[in-house]
C-alpha cells in the first residue's frame, strides 16, 4: 500500500497521558495513552484506513509507528495530534527558531498505513535510539 | 488511628492546589486515601508506595545492566564527573522544591555548568517575550474574585491543569463574581475543539500556527480599525464579537499555553499577547498569565533570578559571571551542537520529553539522572540516584503558576536512607569541595538555625 | 568570638555627640565594649573615619517585584559584574542586583541593616527566601497594609482594635516588621484599573478615603506600640503639583504622639519624599517644591522622611503603587510588569532612564538634594534612593558626595543639557549648604536606627550596641579637596566589622558574616471576631490555605525576634 497523506502535526498534553505518566512510563497505561495519533475521520478515509489502524508517521526528524485513532477532542481535517511523550518525540523536530524551544507543534508529517508494523514500547524507542536496547524487536 | 492531613499541596501541575486531604496510616508511613485531588494528583500520592520504586542509586555496568551502589559512591561519582567535565549541563527541576534548586545552583556554580530548567522546552518563549514586553499579570485569586471574561489561548486546562477551571478560572464563585460561571464569558482559541473549548461561550477554532495573525486582528479591532473578512480561519464578525466582549469586561483575563510557545512564532506570539493585554488596559482592567506546566516550574525562574539574575539557560562556565542567551545556552541547542560533555537530569524526564535527536547527542557523554522514579532518562543513564518525592515525603517552598509561593507539606516519611534533592546536592557540593581542596561556603540549609537572641528590648 | 580593637580613628557617633574625636572602639562577642584585653586583634584606623554600620530605612531588595525586575531585565546584567571575587558567589546585576551582590555591596559600603520596604503578605515566604540568600546584612521587611481588604473594612467602621488585632496577626504570620502604606486606597482601586489621586477619592466598593486609611493606620500603629512608625508612600506619587497632597497627608500626623518602648519619637515616616515634592501643573512647568515640603517637615517633630534621591542612572522602578507604574509606562513606553495580589495589594515594574539631558530628570535630581540640604534635623531626614526606583543603593556614596560638596553639585549641573532650565525650576544652584560627616552619620546611621526603633542596637558605637563598625579612608582633619575621593571612600570601606566579625577588608568581602532576619512578634488580646474573619476570608476569597500562609521558621534560620505585647 503506497497511500500517503501530509498533515500538520501538533503534540500536546492529554489527561490520559498525565495520569499514565505518573503511574510510570513503562506501564501499559502509558503505552496506550501516548502511542496514538489522533486524526480526523476524513483524513483516515483519504489514507484508506479504519480507525485503530497502525500508521507510520514521518517528519524531517524521524519516524514512528503509532495507532491512528479518532480524536477524543475534535481535530479538523489536515491536523494531526500525537499526545506529548516518547512516541511524539521520535518525530518532533529539534529546531528551535533560536529560542531554545523545539518545534513541538506545527510541523509537517507524512502518514502512511503500517498495518503490519508493530508499535514499539517506550523503552525500546528510547533505549534503541541510543544503542542500548537489549530486547527483541 | 489513621490521620487526616488537610491543606496538602499537590506536586503535579502549575495550579499547585493546596487543598488536598490525605489520610495517612497510623505509623505515618502509608497513604490510605487522598481527597480533592484530580486523577493525576491522586496517582502521584499513591505511586510513592509502588514496590517498583528504587531505593538506592543504580550504576550502569559494562554489560548494560544496573547495579545498586551506595549514596556515598553515587555522590562521589557525580562530583568527580561534574569536575571532570568542561561544560556539564544540569537540566530539569519540573518536580522539586526551591530548596533543591538552590542547592543545585551552588553545585552548578562550582562545576562551571550550564543550568537550565523545563521552561527551556516549554514557556521559554514566554520569558523571551517578557524580556521584551513585560508581563501585566495578577494572582489567581484576582481571577476568581474579579474576572468576568476569561480567555484560554492555546491552552487546555481541562487536560493539563485539571482543577484550574474549578479553583480559579471558570466555575468558582468569588467576592465580586458571586454567580460563578454564570457571570463569566469564556473565550477559547484553539485549533482543536478541546474539552476546554467545549466549556467556552465562544470557541475560535484558529488555523493552527496563525496565533500572531489573530492577535494582530484583535489589536486592530480594539483600536477601531477594519480587518479582513477572515483572519487565521476566523470570520471577522466572530473576532469583533470576542474583542468587544474583552473590551467591555470589567476584568479580562488571558491565559495562554503551549499552543503559542511550541509553534511558529514562539516568543512573538506571546509578545503580541502581552501587547493585546496592554492595549486592553487602556479601556478596562486586563491581565495575562502563562499556564505553567508543573507545580514548581516557576520556582527555578524565581530562585535563579535572585541568585544570578536569569530565569533559565544560565551558562555559569565563565566562572566570574552568568551568561544567558536562549538559542545559544539552551539545553536543546547545546545538545544539538554537541557543546556539553555531561548531562545531569534532575526531577524531570528528558528521555521522554526531549526530541529524540537531542537525547542521542547527550548520550555520547556521562548521563546522570536524579529522580524518585524509574523513567526514560533513568533507563539510559550511567547513574540513577533516587530522591524523596517533594510534596509527599519532603516539604518545601514551591511557586504556583502565578508566582505565589506556597509552603508544601510532607505527608509521610520517605524511604529510609533516601535523601531529598537538597540533601543530595549539598553532599555533592561538599564532595566537590573536598576533591578540589576548597572551603565550602554559603550553606545555610534548613536546620542550621541558631537560637534567637532577643535584645534588651 | 575574638576581640577586636579599632584603633586611633576619627570616631563619629551622633548617638553620643562624638564628632571626629580620636578614639578606640573595642569589640567583644559581637558587641561594642568599654575595653578589650591586650590580645585583641588591632585594626589600625589612624587617619581614617570610624562610624557605626549604616542603616537603610527603605529599599526594595528582596521579594516578588524585585525579582520580576531581575527576571525581566537581562540587560541589567550585561557587563555588570565588576566585583566578582574568588570563593564568593557570583555577583550579577546593576540596578537590581542578585541577592548575593546586594549583601556584598551593602557590606562594601559599610551598611549593616536594610529594611525591605514593601512585602506583599501573600508572597512573604518569597521575601524570606531572598533575605535568607542575602549574605552579611541584617534585614527586616514591612508588609503592606493600606489596600488590604481586612484593614479597609475595619477602618471603614472605625474599628481600631480589630484593625490592630489583624495587623498584629499578619505581621507575626509573615515575619514582618511594621506597617507599610503604599498609595492608600489607590492600589485597591487599581484592581479595577482605577486610582485614588487625592486624599478624598473614595476607594471603589470599600467606600473609605485615603485620609481615613492613613489616620486609621497611625492609630493602629500606636495602639500596638510597634518599634517603627507607620511608614507611608503617599498618594499621587510622581505627578506635577503633587506637593499639595503631600502636605495634606503629612498634616494628618498632627496631634498624634508616638507610644512605644523602643525610643521612637515619630508617628509617620514619609518615604522617598523627593517623588512627592513636585510643583507645576504639567511637565512643561514642572518645578521643585522641596522648600515648601521641607519647611513643613522641619516644624513637625513627629515626622521622619527619607529622600529618594535621583542618581541619574538607568534603573528599574518598582512599587506596590500599581497604577503609578501603569501611568509611567504610558510615559516611557518601555516594558511593563504588573502583579495584582488577591485581597492585599499590587505591584508594577518598569525600567526607567534618568537621563541628565532630560529637563525633568535634572529637576528631580535637584529636588532630592534640596530636601537633604533644607532639612533642619538630620536625625529625621535619611539618605535613600528608594532603591532601585530613583537609582540603585550603590549610589549612596555619590549622594553623600553631592550633599557634602557644592563643587560636586555644580560639576554635575554643568553636564546637563538643560542646565539653565533646571536652575530656573529649582533652588539647587543657590544653596551653599555642605553637609558635614557628622550630619551624614545622622542621616545614614543614628537617625534611621532611631526611627526604626532599634537605637539601642544599631546606628552608634556606644558600649552594649552591636559591633557594626565601618572604617572609611577619609581624613577628618583634612578632607580631600576633590569630592570624588569622598564618594570613593564611602563606596568601599577600608574595614567593615559586622556583628563583631571582619566582613570587608580594603573594599573586598572577607566573610559571609552573621546574617540575621529581624521580625516583630506582636501579641494582642485574643480577638475571636478577627480570627473568624481571617478564617472566613481564607475559606472563601483566598486561593491559598490558611495553614500554608504563615512563614515557616526555617525560612528565617537566623532570626532576631522583637516581642511586642500590647497587654504587657
Amino acid at each position: 500500500m503506497t497511500n500517503k497523506i501530509s498533515l500538520n502535526m501538533i503534540t500536546q498534553r492529554a489527561i490520559e497521558e498525565g495520569q499514565a505518566m505518573e503511574k510510570g512510563k513503562t506501564t501499559p497505561q502509558y503505552f496506550e495513552a501516548c502511542s496514538v495519533c489522533e486524526m480526523n475521520p476524513e483524513d483516515m478515509k483519504k489514507l484508506g484506513i479504519w480507525r485503530n489502524t497502525n500508521v507510520r508517521v514521518t517528519s524531517e526528524a524521524g519516524s514512528v509507528v503509532v495507532k491512528a485513532i479518532e480524536p477524543t477532542q475534535f481535530v479538523p481535517p489536515g491536523l494531526a495530534h500525537i499526545r506529548q511523550g516518547v512516541w511524539a518525540n521520535q518525530v518532533v523536530p529539534p529546531r528551535t527558531q533560536s529560542t531554545g524551544t523545539p518545534q513541538y507543534s506545527g510541523f509537517p508529517v507524512t502518514i502512511e498505513p503500517a498495518m503490519n508494523e508493530k508499535i514499539k514500547s517506550a523503552l525500546e524507542l528510547v533505549q534503541g535510539s541510543v544503542g542500548m536496547w537489549k530486547g527483541g524487536n | 488511628m489513621p490521620k487526616l492531613i488537610t491543606q496538602v499541596g499537590c506536586p503535579y501541575c502549575g495550579s499547585s492546589c493546596d487543598d488536598l486531604e490525605v489520610l495517612v496510616s497510623d505509623d505515618g508511613k502509608k497513604i490510605l486515601e487522598t481527597h480533592n485531588a484530580c486523577v493525576i494528583g491522586n496517582e502521584i500520592f499513591h505511586h510513592v508506595s509502588s514496590p517498583s520504586r528504587p531505593k538506592k542509586p543504580r550504576m550502569r555496568q559494562p554489560d548494560g545492566t544496573m547495579k545498586e551502589i551506595s549514596y556515598d559512591e553515587a555522590v562521589d561519582f557525580t562530583a568527580k564527573t561534574l569536575l571532570k567535565s568542561k561544560k556539564p549541563l544540569i537540566y530539569g527541576f519540573g518536580s522539586t522544591n526551591c530548596e533543591g534548586m538552590s542547592a543545585v545552583a551552588r553545585v552548578a556554580e562550582k562545576a562551571g555548568a550550564v543550568l537550565d530548567n523545563c521552561a527551556s522546552i516549554c514557556h521559554g518563549p514566554s520569558f523571551l517575550a517578557i524580556f521584551d514586553n513585560g508581563y501585566p499579570s495578577c494572582t489567581l485569586g484576582e481571577v476568581k474574585n474579579r474576572a468576568d471574561v476569561v480567555v484560554f489561548w492555546g491552552c487546555n486546562p481541562m487536560h493539563a491543569h485539571p482543577r484550574h477551571t474549578s479553583r480559579y478560572s471558570i466555575f468558582p464563585r468569588g467576592f465580586f463574581t458571586t454567580k460563578g460561571q454564570m457571570q463569566r464569558t469564556i473565550i477559547c482559541v484553539d485549533p482543536r475543539e478541546t474539552d476546554t473549548a467545549k466549556l467556552a461561550d465562544m470557541h475560535l477554532m484558529i488555523k493552527q500556527g496563525h496565533d500572531y495573525d489573530l492577535f494582530d486582528a484583535f489589536r486592530t479591532v480594539l483600536r477601531g480599525h477594519p480587518i479582513p473578512e477572515e483572519v487565521a480561519g476566523i470570520k471577522r464578525e466572530k473576532i469583533e464579537e470576542a474583542a468587544e466582549a474583552m473590551k467591555k469586561a470589567r476584568f479580562c483575563m488571558i491565559f495562554f499555553g503551549m499552543g503559542c510557545c511550541h509553534t511558529d512564532g514562539r516568543n512573538h506570539n506571546i509578545d503580541i499577547a502581552i501587547s493585546t493585554t496592554r492595549d486592553l488596559n487602556t479601556y478596562t482592567k486586563a491581565s495575562i498569565m502563562a499556564m505553567r506546566g508543573h507545580y514548581n516550574i516557576a520556582g527555578p525562574g524565581q530562585v535563579w533570578s535572585w541568585q544570578f539574575g536569569f530565569p533559565y539557560c544560565l551558562d555559569l562556565s565563565k566562572g566570574t559571571h552568568a551568561h544567558m542567551n536562549p538559542g545559544e545556552t539552551s539545553s536543546i541547542d547545546l545538545a544539538m551542537r554537541d557543546e556539553v560533555d555531561c548531562f545531569v537530569n534532575v526531577g524531570t524526564d528528558a528521555g521522554a520529553h526531549f526530541p529524540i535527536a537531542a537525547i542521542k547527542h547527550l548520550k555520547k557523554h556521562p548521563f546522570i539522572t536524579v529522580d524518585p522514579n524509574i523513567c526514560m532518562a533513568s533507563e539510559i543513564s550511567d547513574l540513577h540516584i533516587p530522591v524523596r518525592v517533594v510534596g509527599v515525603e519532603e516539604p518545601g517552598v514551591v511557586y504556583r503558576m502565578d508566582n505565589v509561593p506556597i509552603q508544601f507539606k510532607k505527608v509521610i516519611d520517605g524511604p529510609e536512607g533516601v535523601p531529598s534533592d537538597e540533601e543530595l546536592f549539598d553532599m555533592v557540593y561538599k564532595r566537590m569541595c573536598e576533591l578540589t581542596q576548597t572551603e565550602p561556603f554559603w550553606i545555610l540549609a534548613k536546620g542550621h538555625a541558631q537560637a534567637s537572641t532577643p535584645t534588651e528590648h | 568570638m575574638a576581640e577586636l580593637l579599632v584603633k586611633g580613628g576619627f570616631v563619629i557617633d551622633p548617638t553620643r555627640r562624638i564628632d571626629g574625636d580620636v578614639m578606640d572602639v573595642a569589640i567583644k562577642d559581637g558587641k561594642i565594649v568599654e575595653k578589650v584585653g591586650p590580645g585583641a586583634k588591632v585594626i589600625d584606623a589612624k587617619g581614617k573615619v570610624v562610624m557605626a554600620g549604616g542603616v537603610d530605612v527603605h529599599a526594595h531588595v528582596a521579594g516578588p517585584k524585585v525579582n520580576v525586575g531581575r527576571l525581566f531585565r537581562p540587560e541589567d546584567k550585561l557587563f555588570k559584574s565588576p566585583n566578582a571575587q574568588k570563593n564568593y558567589r557570583m555577583e550579577m546585576g546593576f540596578s537590581i542586583p542578585s541577592t548575593f551582590k546586594t549583601g556584598y555591596d551593602y557590606a562594601r559600603m559599610g551598611y549593616s541593616f536594610v529594611m525591605e520596604a514593601a512585602m506583599p503578605p501573600l508572597h512573604s515566604p518569597h521575601v524570606h527566601e531572598e533575605i535568607h540568600d542575602t549574605p552579611i546584612i541584617d534585614e527586616a521587611a514591612l508588609p503592606v497594609f493600606a489596600n488590604n481588604w481586612f484593614v479597609l473594612e475595619y477602618l471603614k467602621n472605625g474599628e481600631i482594635e480589630n484593625s490592630a488585632a489583624y495587623v498584629a496577626w499578619l505581621i507575626t504570620a509573615t515575619k514582618g516588621y511594621g506597617i507599610k502604606l503604599v498609595n492608600p486606597g489607590g492600589t485597591a482601586a487599581w484592581a479595577w484599573g482605577l486610582n485614588c489621586l487625592t486624599l478624598q477619592d473614595p476607594v471603589p466598593y470599600f467606600d473609605i478615603t485615603p485620609a481615613e486609611i492613613i489616620t486609621g493606620l497611625i492609630k493602629t500603629n500606636e495602639y500596638l506600640g510597634l518599634p517603627h512608625s507607620m511608614h507611608i508612600h503617599q498618594n499621587n506619587l510622581g505627578n506635577p503639583g503633587n506637593y499639595e497632597v503631600t502636605l495634606e497627608s503629612l498634616k494628618l500626623a498632627e496631634g498624634y504622639k508616638a507610644k512605644n518602648k523602643f525610643g521612637r519619637e515619630q508617628v509617620m515616616h514619609s518615604t522617598h519624599i523627593q517623588f512627592h515634592s513636585y510643583g507645576g501643573d504639567g511637565w512643561a512647568n514642572f518645578e521643585s517644591k522641596a522648600k515648601e515640603v521641607m519647611d513643613y517637615v522641619n516644624t513637625q517633630k513627629n515626622i521622619t522622611v527619607d529622600l529618594g534621591c535621583v542618581t541619574l542612572d538607568e534603573t528599574t522602578t518598582m512599587t506596590a503603587d500599581g497604577p503609578f507604574e501603569h501611568h509611567l509606562n504610558g510615559l516611557n513606553h518601555l516594558k511593563w510588569a504588573n502583579v495584582d495580589v488577591e485581597l492585599e495589594t499590587a505591584a508594577g515594574v518598569v525600567p526607567y532612564v534618568y537621563d541628565k539631558d532630560i529637563k525633568v530628570c535634572g529637576i528631580q535630581w535637584a529636588i532630592g538634594l534640596e530636601l537633604g540640604l533644607y532639612a533642619k534635623d538630620p536625625m529625621r531626614t535619611f539618605i535613600t534612593t528608594d532603591h532601585p526606583n530613583a537609582g540603585p543603593f550603590t549610589r549612596y556614596p555619590r549622594i553623600i558626595k553631592w550633599l557634602m560638596s557644592k563643587k560636586a553639585r555644580e560639576a554635575t549641573l554643568d553636564t546637563f543639557k538643560h542646565k539653565d532650565k533646571v536652575i530656573d525650576a529649582t533652588n539647587i544652584h543657590g544653596i551653599d549648604t555642605e553637609r558635614t560627616l557628622y550630619e551624614i552619620a545622622q542621616m545614614t546611621r543614628a537617625g534611621p536606627a532611631k526611627a526604626l526603633g532599634f537605637s539601642r542596637m544599631f546606628g552608634g558605637l556606644a558600649p552594649g550596641m552591636d559591633a557594626d563598625v565601618a572604617v572609611f579612608d577619609l581624613n577628618y582633619k583634612s578632607m580631600p579637596s576633590d569630592p570624588e575621593k569622598i564618594e570613593q571612600a564611602f563606596q568601599r570601606a577600608s574595614w567593615f566589622i559586622k556583628s563583631g566579625e571582619i566582613v570587608v577588608k580594603n573594599g573586598d568581602i572577607a566573610s559571609h558574616g552573621n546574617k540575621r532576619t529581624i521580625w516583630v512578634n506582636a501579641k494582642v488580646k485574643e480577638n475571636p471576631q478577627v480570627m473568624r474573619d481571617i478564617h472566613e476570608k481564607f475559606l472563601k476569597d483566598y486561593t491559598v490555605g490558611i495553614l500554608n500562609y504563615p512563614v515557616h521558621d526555617y525560612l528565617a534560620p537566623h532570626p532576631l525576634v522583637i516581642d511586642v505585647d500590647v497587654e504587657a
